[in-house]
């Protein structure tokens, strides 16, 4: 009994990271290119999103004071840019870098990962799928390391 | 002895009380995302339900203190194992473990002790957000508090220490979106069925075993996996390797549960030994 459960999970997991990525790669790419950002609905859902994460760290006592000299504007606009490029909408992420905005605010990785929370509670709130969650943490996770501990 | 069951048991129960004392004035460690340490495996250290993880136990990062404790009840078809025990996580660096497992041999109406303290060092990276695979070094000292058994099966010793390396990775929407986690360690052990039948015997004396884990994330509360732990056959009684799939659950970041169904294959000569894992920790 075990062995069958086992290889079922193993086939599922093969079939399911395979079958998304290798047939048809070109096709596939131009699809997948800008699947994300349409999945999470596109100008409109980014701008909500954005939203709902001012709220949520407005909310928050731990991160707050982060933002105490920033322009809530000049946030969202740069993040509305920047997660419509990531998500491969159609711009051009031109605000400034994460190393620039960062530096000097010595964000350590437990506030780090409590802003991730936040994002994905923001992302709860406007109803983006768990998987398109995933996809948007995956796009910017590797900025990790531009962000803590400058 | 006897002696010994009771300081160990006075220092579980003194965690607890620390862990509950401390709760209402030091703030609880939650700098992780929910399910990402895992679970505590049966030898007491931070990682699957049998395997040891790169991962340390708790939510603590670089300025935190996490502290958890467990309890896990594994039933086969002629044995049980109950353990429990806890970690101290101190800055996602070090992970101090101990645990006491009671084997119940039911053909023999007997009860088999062993005490573990661990060890664990986090070498490099971060399990979600570095490139590379989070590193670690453990390492679990086993002392059997009832080696009568393992010297009549050919058993040399009572104690052993296994060192172990473990690398983790959690690759985000990996599997259609879905999160998907794997550990892979190697240990150097000496221990025939874990330490419970004592160490060495007359087939070895020490070897390099690998273990396998890998899991998906179905939400944020809910993982499913598989486990595959590689064991050495030191008595020559047919000790077989063990494997398990599971379901664990997190409400939270202070509580989880695990649900597995286990093959511990042959224990003692005695085969097909399959059944349930069903493990408690609360963490912070």
């Amino acid at each position: 009994m075990y062995k069958s459960i086992a290889y079922f999970f193993i086939i599922l997991t093969l079939q399911l990271s395979l079958g998304c990525s290798s047939n048809n790669q070109e096709l596939g790419k131009i699809k997948a290119n800008n699947q994300l950002y349409h999945a999470i609905g596109a100008q409109e859902g980014i701008n909500s999103l954005v939203d709902a994460l001012i709220k949520r760290i407005a909310q928050d006592k731990e991160i707050l004071p982060y933002f105490a000299k920033s322009s809530v504007t000049h946030f969202k606009e740069g993040f509305t840019n920047h997660l419509c490029a990531v998500t491969n909408g159609p711009c051009e992420y031109n605000g400034d870098t994460m190393y620039d905005i960062h530096t000097g605010m010595h964000i350590n990785e437990k506030d780090f990962n409590r802003v991730v929370e936040l994002l994905i509670q923001a992302m709860e709130d406007v109803n983006i799928s768990y998987q398109s969650q995933n996809k948007i943490l995956l796009k910017l996770a590797p900025l990790r390391e531009q962000i803590i501990k400058i | 002895m006897k002696n010994m069951n009771h300081l160990f048991s006075l220092f579980l129960f003194s965690i607890l009380t620390v862990q509950l004392l401390l709760f209402p004035i030091v703030s609880f460690a939650n700098g992780k995302l929910l399910a990402t340490p895992g679970v505590s495996q049966v030898e007491g250290s931070g990682g699957g339900g049998l395997v040891p993880w790169a991962q340390l136990a708790g939510y603590a990062t670089e300025d935190e203190i996490a502290l958890s404790a467990f309890c896990t009840l594994a039933k086969v078809k002629d044995f049980q194992l109950n353990t429990c025990g806890g970690q101290a996580n101190f800055y996602d660096r070090v992970e101090i473990s101990v645990a006491e497992q009671n084997f119940d041999v039911d053909p023999l109406k007997l009860i088999l002790t062993q005490k573990i303290i661990g060890v664990k060092v986090r070498l490099y990276n971060d399990l979600v957000y570095s490139t590379w695979p989070q590193v670690s070094l453990g390492l679990q000292h086993k002392s059997l508090d009832t080696p009568n058994i393992g010297y009549a099966l050919g058993a040399k010793k009572d104690s052993g220490t296994d060192i172990y390396l473990a690398a983790s990775k959690l690759h985000l929407g990996l599997v259609a979106g879905y999160n998907f986690l794997w550990n892979a360690s190697l240990r150097y052990t000496k221990a025939n069925e874990m330490g419970l039948l004592g160490f060495s015997g007359p087939n070895g004396n020490g070897s390099i075993e690998s273990e396998l884990s890998m899991a998906i994330l179905l939400n944020k509360h809910l993982a499913i996996g598989t486990e595959y732990r590689y064991k050495p056959d030191n008595l020559g009684l047919n000790e077989k390797n063990w494997q398990d799939v599971f379901i664990a659950w997190f409400p939270n970041k202070h509580v989880n549960f695990t649900l597995a169904y286990l093959d511990l294959g042959t224990i003692a000569a005695i085969p097909n030994q399959t059944g349930w894992y069903l493990s408690l920790s609360g963490s912070y």
